[in-house]
């Protein structure tokens, strides 16, 4: 669309521009003045420049919890991306089953991230959950609170059974876009199946796939209440995320200096990444409006 | 007349469907055919089986549930509905959960409808920038900023109050709006716009009287959205409050007592919390996968 330069527009923007930085830069800024200070009380504090920051980027705890989030968070996206796309190709297209399987599909984005670790809970207990109980019948000694592996196995299936759908939705409205002469055209050609999806349905995905992928990623580095409530972070610390790790150190130990440099090391290594994916979406627009479609 | 067209004679058009059936019979044998519907099957299975479970132990006595392994309550009882229904603090913990919702959406949704128009009509100094700015607030963890909004909202007298969690809850839900709405936006052709100009309509009356019904499916999307995120968001939350406007999620902790988890009732305030995700995704059925591609299919 051939958009008009107008500054004007700036006052259409103005009532969100005052809302949203009254809740971003205003406690941003809290965070960026704790980070380069060493506060006692209200009246006294130290400048300390970037000591707070040498000392977190060097703290093995939370390289260790870096690290563990980078691997939950490709875990999670190359098991839940091929998944979605798979349920979107045999999510049924019309009649009451689409509107059925479209409402259960999405109900697990929809209940909210504490009561999710509670459901999990319930369901794996060996005592009182199906899944628990039936996975000691079969003979397998699974308790999520002992084993690291199990633990982490339990965390990436709820996460996966969480946010799939996410995937899985946004696949299928990427499909719904494709027009039948599409199919007919391959049709005629006797093409198979693998090749309608290679070179008819994944280019039409591509653009949904990234705002999923970028979504996915998102969400994922920031997970807390799910494994807090369903592992509470361990067998140990085995399953602490960054986001369980930082609310600790900011809410339970108050250590103001180290947990404000902490949070913006965590804020811009997210911005980071978006910021890779977000420049991907940009350009494909680009190029998608140059070849005129 | 008829015999001097030229026509296929029968033989030769049976063998050909013949043909063509076998065929057709080769190519997608009967247990293909039942595969995508299989695979279905089992995905919704697993979507279902641990709410199932979530469910059938809401409505088991706390005797049944620790008394041993049942697949279904045999013995059925409403108590911990009741329990939740006439408990102040239970069903308070809905009613402020709905409450900051509903603010939310309702100051989202204000803001964002101009935004996202200037966003997808207009180039502005600074566009660009801006809308990365925003898009960056939708990834700031909530966890970063937990600290200084709990300073903020405290100092400002706002600290357990309905409104606190609803404007928390902007930080990522008016970016959000701003994105979706921008995307259905962009599908409504300029020319309307200007047509509407030249017949004389003012800016409000066009944008209202007009604009805003032609994507009104794309706000009941981007509602539907405000609803979601607002709804399953609790950190913030709970972080937020103490006993005034305390969410659902910070009673549910209530329920792991000194003598163990009241496992029965945990159950069915969970069952409580997903109904009104269900009530809500039921309006906007048609359009919710063109939502969760942020309106850009």
């Amino acid at each position: 669309m051939n958009k008009v330069y107008d500054n004007k527009a700036w006052w259409l923007i103005l009532p969100m521009l005052v809302l949203v930085a009254f809740s971003a830069i205003i406690p941003l800024m809290t965070v960026v003045n704790y980070s380069v200070q060493d506060v006692f009380d209200a009246n006294t504090r130290f400048f300390t420049g970037t000591e707070w920051f040498a000392q977190m980027l060097n703290d093995p705890t939370l390289q260790a919890a870096l690290l563990r989030q980078f691997a939950f968070s490709m875990t999670v996206l190359a098991i839940e991306v091929p998944l979605g796309i798979g349920i979107a190709l045999i999510m049924p297209k019309k009649g009451w089953q689409a509107s059925v399987v479209l409402i259960l599909v999405t109900l697990p984005l929809l209940i909210p991230w504490n009561v999710v670790g509670s459901i999990w809970q319930i369901f794996t207990r060996g005592d009182i959950g199906l899944m628990g109980w039936g996975l000691r019948e079969l003979g397998y000694g699974y308790n999520i609170t002992r084993s690291t592996v199990d633990a982490w196995g339990t965390i990436i299936l709820m996460d996966v059974w969480h946010w799939t759908p996410l995937i899985a939705l946004l696949c299928y409205s990427g499909l719904r876009s494709i027009p039948e002469a599409y199919y007919q055209a391959a049709r005629i050609d006797r093409a198979s199946k693998w090749s309608v999806f290679r070179y008819i349905q994944l280019p039409k995905l591509t653009n949904v796939l990234v705002i999923g992928v970028l979504l996915r990623f998102m969400h994922s580095f920031m997970i807390y209440a799910e494994p807090f409530v369903l592992t509470g972070g361990g067998p140990g610390s085995s399953t602490t995320f960054l986001s369980q790790s930082l609310t600790t150190m900011a809410i339970g130990q108050q250590d103001l200096g180290p947990s404000a440099a902490f949070s913006l090391i965590y804020f811009l290594i997210i911005l980071l990444v978006s910021w890779v994916f977000y420049t991907a979406i940009m350009n494909m627009q680009k190029e998608k409006q140059e070849e005129g479609i | 007349m008829t015999d001097s067209m030229p026509h296929t004679p029968t033989a030769v058009r049976q063998r050909a469907a013949a043909a063509d059936a076998s065929r057709r019979r080769k190519s997608r044998s009967a247990p293909l055919r039942w595969r995508p519907k299989m695979l279905m099957g089992l995905y919704l299975l697993f979507v279902l089986l641990p709410i199932y479970w979530l469910l059938n132990m809401s409505f088991q006595s706390n005797t049944e549930i620790l008394g041993g392994l049942t697949l279904w309550p045999k013995d059925f009882t409403f108590e911990h509905y009741g329990k939740i229904f006439t408990t102040s603090t239970w069903y308070m913990g809905y009613l402020n959960s709905i409450a900051y919702v509903v603010m939310n959406m309702f100051i989202s949704i204000l803001v964002a409808l101009p935004a996202a128009y200037a966003f997808s009509r207009y180039k502005f100094i600074g566009d660009k920038h801006l809308f990365f700015w925003l898009l960056t607030n939708l990834m700031a963890p909530p966890a970063v900023f937990l600290l200084p909004y709990f300073q903020l909202y405290y100092t400002v007298g706002l600290f357990d109050t309905h409104i606190a969690v609803a404007l928390a809850h902007c930080l990522f839900n008016i970016p959000l709006a701003i994105w979706i709405l921008e995307g259905f936006m962009s599908g409504v052709p300029k020319e309307i716009d200007e047509t509407a100009f030249i017949d004389g309509y003012s800016f409000p009356k066009f944008f209202i009287k007009i604009f805003i019904p032609m994507i009104s499916s794309g706000i009941g999307v981007t509602l539907f959205f405000l609803f979601m995120f607002s709804w399953v968001e609790l950190l913030l939350a709970s972080t937020l409050t103490s006993t005034g406007a305390q969410p659902i999620a910070s009673v549910m902790t209530s329920t792991s007592t000194a003598s163990g988890i009241d496992w029965g009732t945990l159950a069915a305030a969970g069952v409580l919390t997903i109904l009104p995700g269900i009530l809500v995704v039921y309006f906007v059925r048609n359009h919710i996968a063109k939502g969760f591609a942020l309106g850009r299919t």
